[in-house]
């Protein structure tokens, strides 16, 4: 079984796809010869054509744009965006069209779209390069989101995200691209959407995160397994719809929970998770909720990220602060 | 200032295009014919005319609803039916039309049933579920969104082998958004077959066309896209036809995308919401008036002994039967079951849209419908 890395398995995933289905379409900034900046669409261009993987004039509003009304057409686009930095460009598209299309003309037209861009911070990058958006389509009703967090899952879900009958915003934390290696099978598999991942069973409290940040909290985990804490790790690996089920039957167990995230918290995903976790479990909790996230403020630039950015330090500081309560 | 066709050649968009600042028309507010008649039968003929005088009735009774506060806000269309249905009466049935939201007479041309159209601006979201033959995309509020999304399906079509057009609409406010520069620069890269139908009606809710642009034309747009763009009078429907037809049969070929400017006149407000006598002088109204779209067909048609003033007034007559039923049916709708408001979010209701609907429920279980007598 080969080893990859999450940007090839995202390679991988594409190749497949395309080979699979012959309506799938790549199209964005760079995405052709170049083989994206980050390389995620490599080789597709000489394997599938400039038909299907076509480099597109610079314009992000456009490039959804337009894969929505191919996606109401018939066939399957896969827009990418270079960096989520320019997401808001795109916004408008997203929020007033893709999100809703179904819904307005009651299904008879659909958008069965995935938009990969990658995401969130941590490779000292420009101003622009290391935001993380996910609140802003969680809020949108008709989206899904999805974030991996290791070359695995990050095949397996983008597979679904392109079967998926609903657009999907499928953010790539570039931080671990190549950080990462781990074994791929080489055929097309699937991890369903919606589903979260208990990555390390625990009893005292439960850590909620995903993508890059996953990683972070294993870190912390093991530390606090060093001073006898049993923490359950979840990954949500779908940030919306998400897995409620896996998040309440785990807090209800553990009483306990930390949220984990890059974004600013105001309105974010930690604010979400916290008031599901009111409606459903409240009577389980025994500390208040814990949010590890960033400020907010305006993503810092690269020099002083690492102030900003949740760490395994500040995560088991999250950690002991619900077990002390 | 027609332009002169040699030979007796029907005039070619080529031909227009020279003259890009000039709009074109074919046929003049007398019926008279600057060229040789587009290929046209009569029966044509007669349904252009028959859809101009639907969408106009149409136009009356709705806002005459809205006016009763029997149909939430309208954007009426009367005075630009030759600019929609002389465009639209060039598609096929596969191809795919892009409205803004004034375009009742071209979705009812391709398909729209009119009682839909009433349906959705009588605030049920049913009124956008088009035929499943019917390839319609639902109104787009978002000014000029539609544009790229025009370009998307056509560029689909073409990737798929398919010779499959798209028509677009939207107005001369809507050349000020970036997404008509976006979706006019990415047709002319793709060369997609993409039609883009500017209804110039000169005003974009109270701005005047020429505080929209410095442009001496919209039409000129489209050379710094490396693309075709005519201007044509909009009122013309026989002008209209010719051009968009062969604007189709250009962009099926293979041949790129068009812009075309049609030169038109809303006689009311942008829509319910609005009074236009705070910025038209009712002169220009009347001047306008005098263009008249439908008056101009019905003078042709006369003018080549296929028509008469006895058949005109058994049309408007029939019609007018045809828009009282619609009225009818409409207000004969039942109240729609509140599921339909979470349905169709995704393809599949997730658990929180699941219990939000069970929560909903329960309310109205405990507390009454509180949507009881709203209209």
């Amino acid at each position: 079984m080969p080893h990859l890395t999450l940007i090839q398995a995202v390679n991988d995933a594409l190749h497949l796809a395309m080979k699979h289905d012959d309506r799938v379409v790549v199209l964005g900034e760079d995405v052709g010869e170049n083989g994206g900046v980050f390389r995620a669409t490599e080789g597709l261009h000489d394997t599938f054509g400039e038909d299907r993987v076509v480099d597109t004039p610079l314009a992000e509003g456009a490039i959804l744009g337009a894969a929505i009304g191919m996606a109401a057409y018939g066939i399957r686009p896969i827009p990418e965006i270079q960096f989520t930095g320019f997401m808001p460009m795109v916004f408008d598209h997203m929020v007033s069209h893709a999100s809703r299309l179904r819904w307005r003309t009651r299904g008879r037209f659909t958008c069965p779209l995935v938009l990969r861009a990658p995401y969130g911070s941590g490779i000292h990058a420009p101003e622009h390069h290391s935001e993380s958006h996910e609140a802003y389509y969680m809020h949108t009703p008709g989206l899904k989101v999805v974030v991996p967090s290791n070359p695995y899952d990050a095949k397996g879900l983008l597979i679904s995200a392109i079967k998926d009958p609903n657009p999907v915003l499928f953010f790539e934390p570039k931080r671990i691209y190549r950080a990462i290696r781990q074994e791929v099978p080489e055929e097309i598999y699937e991890i369903p959407l919606g589903k979260a991942a208990v990555v390390n069973e625990g009893t005292d409290v439960t850590v909620i995160t995903f993508g890059s940040m996953t990683h972070m909290a294993k870190e912390a985990i093991t530390r606090a397994s060093e001073q006898g804490i049993s923490a359950e790790l979840i990954d949500l690996r779908t940030v919306w719809p998400l897995d409620i089920d896996t998040i309440s039957t785990s807090v209800a167990k553990t009483g306990r929970c930390v949220i984990v995230q890059e974004a600013p918290r105001a309105a974010s995903f930690s604010s979400e998770i916290l008031t599901l976790i009111h409606e459903k479990v409240f009577d389980s909790l025994q500390a208040p909720v814990e949010r590890v996230a960033g400020f907010d403020t305006p993503m810092p630039y690269y020099r002083m990220e690492n102030y900003y950015l949740p760490n395994a330090n500040r995560i088991l500081a999250g950690i002991n602060n619900v077990l002390n309560f | 200032m027609a332009t002169k066709s040699k030979a007796n050649k029907p005039v070619t968009v080529k031909d227009v295009f020279k003259n890009k600042f000039t709009p074109y028309t074919l046929l003049n507010p007398d019926g008279t014919l600057n060229g040789p008649a587009p290929d046209l039968s009569p029966e044509q003929l007669q349904a252009m005319h028959r859809v101009m005088v639907e969408a106009r009735v149409f136009d009356e009774r709705a806002v005459n609803l809205q006016r009763q506060g029997r149909l939430g806000t309208f954007a009426p269309l009367s005075g630009q039916e030759a600019a929609q249905v002389g465009s639209a009466f060039a598609l096929r049935k596969t191809d795919w039309l892009f409205p803004s939201y004034r375009e009742h007479a071209a979705c009812a041309l391709h398909g729209q049933p009119w009682l839909d159209i009433l349906k959705y601006w009588g605030g049920n979201e049913d009124g956008s579920r088009v035929p499943d033959d019917v390839n319609i995309f639902p109104v787009a509020i978002p000014i000029a969104t539609q544009i790229i999304h025009a370009v998307g399906a056509a560029w689909a079509a073409k990737i798929q082998g398919k010779d499959d057009a798209t028509l677009v609409f939207f107005g001369d406010g809507g050349t000020s958004e970036g997404d008509f520069h976006e979706g006019l620069n990415f047709a002319g890269v793709f060369k997609t077959a993409t039609v883009f139908l500017c209804q110039n009606n000169f005003y974009a809710i109270s701005l005047p066309r020429e505080s929209q642009t410095s442009s001496e034309s919209i039409a000129q747009k489209a050379i710094s896209y490396g693309i075709e763009g005519i201007q044509v009078d909009g009122n013309d429907v026989l002008a209209m036809y010719q051009m968009t037809k062969e604007a189709f049969d250009r962009g099926r070929a293979g041949e790129g995308p068009t812009l075309i400017e049609a030169q038109t006149y809303r006689y009311g407000p942008h829509t319910t919401a609005d009074d236009p006598t705070r910025y038209r002088d009712s002169a220009e109204v009347d001047q306008w008036k005098e263009r008249d779209p439908i008056e101009r067909l019905k003078n042709y048609m006369i003018s080549q002994s296929i028509w008469d003033d006895g058949k005109e007034e058994a049309l408007w007559e029939d019609v007018r039967a045809q828009m009282a039923k619609v009225v009818e049916d409409y207000e004969a709708l039942p109240e729609r079951p509140v599921e339909e408001i979470f349905k169709y979010t995704f393809e599949e209701m997730p658990w929180h849209l699941e219990e939000q609907l069970a929560e909903l429920k329960d309310f109205i279980a405990e507390y009454g419908n509180p949507n009881e007598g709203h209209h």
